[in-house]
């Protein structure tokens, strides 16, 4: 049985925040959920996947953000407790959804996780999505602990179906990947199956229809400031006249910090976790009982410009501040001491810094980023690509996915990034506006995501380009989700649908279309030479399953390889692969058996054929 | 209960989440107060993987710079790199076993030498222990029990509030049942390489 399904109510365990918040819906009933993939949310989706093997829960993992909230959006309007979940970036390609959805709302709870990333850990942007709230109407709840996001899952529901609207969860990473003691609530059976009250007046948003839910929903947004007046969520502590507002886990550095300083006596803290809309008379209130006020909130000072203006409508005159050049920065995560620093400066009170060695002596220690694996069959394409395109004038858009660390060296394969599905699109552009050669790249999982209308686009418009699709037949950076291109029998999960790419990008009416096996590097490069000199939209289809995944799946077949003493210290294999098998002793170039996977790639490289399988004897 | 802070630092691979989720399930065990955090994704593809321990009265789940009680490094030039995590008092355990970074392979940057890299690390922090973790877990009979033998090694230290007979238990109950047997024994090899 499933972890998370344990029925013991009372039980304390260990959580990860993102079990915490899947083992939370459970609690309130959850019978429908649809996600797509995206640090650091992705383990709500796993184990929600993994329960619904053995329970009644619906569980899909959509091809899109946007396609998993109007799934959602339809149980949920079907009578179902639904829940939608995605990483921050996501909330922006469900946005179109989301925000006539909010007019439109819910007949049961449905509640939206929006995982935010301060600091980047795994993202290309740390926006901040409490904006979504003010933008949509809809109401934000925000954890400060791993304890509090399992709590507020059940609250989330109900306040989904008081308001009849989708409520938003926002996490920030901090909260996803902590763990904590959590103790385990009843399990709530689910309603699985719903029905479709037709009401063309209420659902088919023509615009009169919408200008009365428009008015409608500014209706449920004060109805929904007067809860948050209220919430327990919200709430304050300890005494005296300077105050702090804060909000998740800038919430936990404020408490250490007050503990470490023995302030309780001196600052009162608010704790807002009811964050949209902001409870007005509250935080009026606790002004009014304040001398100077800090807000301590990690991005961008939401709170802050609300707090301001509620005291200016109060006339309140006392120093409100939180982000600035000596206060807080805008940019990045907190952290305790951070915390604790600042609001000792900001009441003036003497707080010793942190004892951190001096460091200047300590030499330059080498640089670990995150590489692509060996035996990484991307690896092997982007040789390729270089190889097929020596001497050009090429610009490589990329895209979302593992590949994206293709851009560093020595592959530098990668010269613009900005979202899902952004290769396709921009590669027309860079085609049309310049007379260079492109050749983008994008994953399989990326390419059904929203790559599909790029490549529609480039194809009606006629963009001069070479798509190359990295099919490695799973989403791979996330943890190997399926996608609608994986074979779910090799799951051993039967009643899914499948799409092959290439027919697929042939019927989009793409001219030239290959698919190629990238470890047999010689054809490939011959294939996307002929790919690239094709005039018109061309796409290759680099095909080989990502060799974690095959490893998981028990199908690696290769034998590791070795360096013979054939070999003449030309180090192509190190300066052009940078394939971390590889390392060097006592100046000589070595393998580590034990994390070659044999894809031979090296092996076709060597230009003294140095390379041999572990067990040949030259 | 006084917070302890503990820092984990170890390439993606090496089994770090393992050995924070056994301490966390110890402390359970014990009611001791307990949170981590970890970094996910990016980090798991042969970057580093750090994770934070808190056990005690205290509400964040990570560890600003400076403020480390302990620091275990699963590989010497890591556990270098965390040295900001560190003040005069920090007790640092390390494995001596390197894994250079595969751009140290291209020629993009030099491995500190390990005598050297040990003399700094004892003269800024308060304690160091070093040794071949990697040794000791192959005398294990598994390579990959590096974790658990650097686990009994800071178990030895007695900084955390949890004992050695929890983390034991944890070991018996949240690893691998066909591993336990080696990895008390790789908990041992460690706790008697620290005592030494």
């Amino acid at each position: 049985m499933h972890k998370l399904l344990t029925n013991q109510p009372g039980q304390k365990v260990l959580l990860l925040g993102n079990e915490a918040i899947a083992r939370g819906a459970l609690e309130a009933g959850v019978a429908f959920a649809a996600t797509y993939p995206g640090t650091p949310s992705s383990e709500i989706s796993l184990n929600l996947f993994q329960v619904a093997q053995e329970t009644d829960l619906y569980f899909e993992y959509s091809t899109n953000e946007k396609v998993a909230l109007e799934v959602a959006a339809a149980a949920a309007n079907s009578g179902l407790r639904s829940m939608c979940m995605m990483k921050h970036v996501g909330v922006n390609v469900a946005a179109d959804a989301l925000m006539t959805l909010a007019y439109v709302g819910t007949r049961a709870g449905l509640v939206v996780i929006s995982a935010d990333d301060p600091y980047m850990f795994s993202s290309q942007n740390e926006q901040d999505n409490r904006y979504y709230g003010k933008l949509s109407g809809l109401s934000i709840l925000e954890p400060s602990s791993v304890e509090e996001a399992k709590a507020m899952v059940p609250y989330a529901f109900d306040l989904s179906e008081t308001l009849r609207e989708p409520v938003i969860l926002r996490t920030t990473t901090r909260i996803n990947h902590s763990n904590a003691v959590v103790t385990l609530g009843a399990l709530r059976p689910p309603q699985t199956k719903g029905r479709f009250k037709k009401d063309p007046f209420h659902y088919v948003t023509v615009p009169a229809v919408s200008r009365q839910l428009h008015a409608r929903l500014l209706e449920t947004v004060a109805q929904a400031q007067a809860l948050a007046e209220e919430s327990p969520y919200n709430f304050e502590e300890g005494s005296g006249t300077w105050g702090v507002i804060c909000n998740g886990v800038s919430y936990t550095y404020v408490a250490d910090a007050i503990q470490d300083l023995q302030l309780e006596d001196q600052v009162r803290v608010l704790r807002i976790g009811f964050s949209h809309p902001l409870p007005a008379e509250r935080i009026g209130t606790f002004l009014s009982g304040c001398e100077k006020v800090l807000v301590v909130e990690e991005g961008e000072p939401y709170m802050e410009e609300a707090v301001k203006a509620f005291a200016q409508e109060r006339g309140l005159s006392l120093p409100i501040n939180g982000k600035g050049p000596t206060l807080f920065s805008r940019l990045y995560e907190f952290d305790p001491a951070m915390v604790r620093q600042k609001l000792a400066d900001y009441f003036g009170i003497v707080c010793p810094p942190s004892a951190v060695p001096d460091l200047s002596d300590v030499p330059e220690i080498p640089q670990r980023p995150p590489t692509l694996c060996a035996g990484c069959s991307h690896r092997a394409t982007f040789y390729a690509v270089k190889k097929a395109t020596e001497g050009m004038d090429v610009i490589h858009p990329s895209d979302i996915g593992c590949y994206t660390l293709g851009f560093l060296p020595p592959l530098s394969m990668g010269d613009f990034v900005i979202c899902m599905g952004a290769s396709t699109g921009s590669a027309g552009g860079f085609a049309q506006a310049t007379s260079q050669k492109v050749v983008s790249f994008i994953g399989d999982s990326t390419f059904f995501h929203s790559g599909i209308p790029g490549l529609i686009n480039a194809v009606f418009n006629n963009h001069d380009m070479t798509l190359v699709i990295l099919d490695n037949r799973t989403t791979a950076m996330t943890g190997h989700q399926p996608n609608p291109g994986v074979d779910m029998q090799e799951l051993k999960l039967d009643g899914y649908g499948h799409v092959a790419l290439e027919p697929l990008v042939k019927a989009i009416g793409v001219p030239h279309v290959v698919t190629i096996r990238p470890y047999q590097l010689k054809k490939s490069i011959a294939a996307i030479r002929e790919a690239v000199e094709f005039e018109g939209v061309s796409v290759i289809i680099a095909e080989e399953k990502c060799a974690l995944y095959a490893k998981a799946l028990r199908q690696l077949r290769g034998k590791p390889f070795r360096v013979s003493d054939r070999c003449q210290n030309h180090r192509d294999c190190i300066s052009e692969l940078g394939c971390p098998a590889f390392y060097l002793e006592d100046d000589r170039v070595h393998i580590d058996a034990d994390i070659c996977i044999g894809c031979a790639l090296c092996a076709q490289v060597c230009p003294e054929n140095a390379i041999v399988p572990v067990k040949s004897t030259v | 209960m006084k917070p302890t802070r503990l820092i984990i630092v170890a390439v993606g691979g090496q089994g770090n989440l393992l050995a924070s989720k056994v301490l966390g399930e110890a402390a359970l065990m014990a009611d001791i107060p307990v949170r981590m955090s970890e970094i996910h994704g990016m980090a798991q593809r042969g970057g580093v993987v750090e994770s934070a321990m808190v056990f005690g009265d205290a509400r964040s789940t990570i560890i600003s710079d400076g403020e480390a009680d302990v620091l275990v490094g699963f590989e010497p030039s890591e556990t270098l790199r965390a040295l900001n995590k560190c003040n005069p008092r920090t007790t640092v355990i390390t494995n001596m076993a390197a894994l250079p970074p595969f751009t140290v392979a291209i020629g993009r940057g030099t491995y500190p030498d390990l005598d050297h890299l040990k003399r700094l690390i004892a003269e800024k922090t308060g304690r160091l222990i070093a040794f071949d973790a990697a040794e000791l877990a192959r005398a294990a009979g598994n390579i990959m029990s590096v974790n658990i033998v650097l686990l009994g090694a800071l178990c030895q230290t007695g900084i955390l509030p949890v004992s050695d007979d929890m983390v034991r238990r944890a070991i018996q109950t949240r690893t691998k049942a066909a591993f336990v047997d080696t990895n008390l024994k790789a908990f041992d090899l460690g706790y008697q390489a620290a005592a030494a």
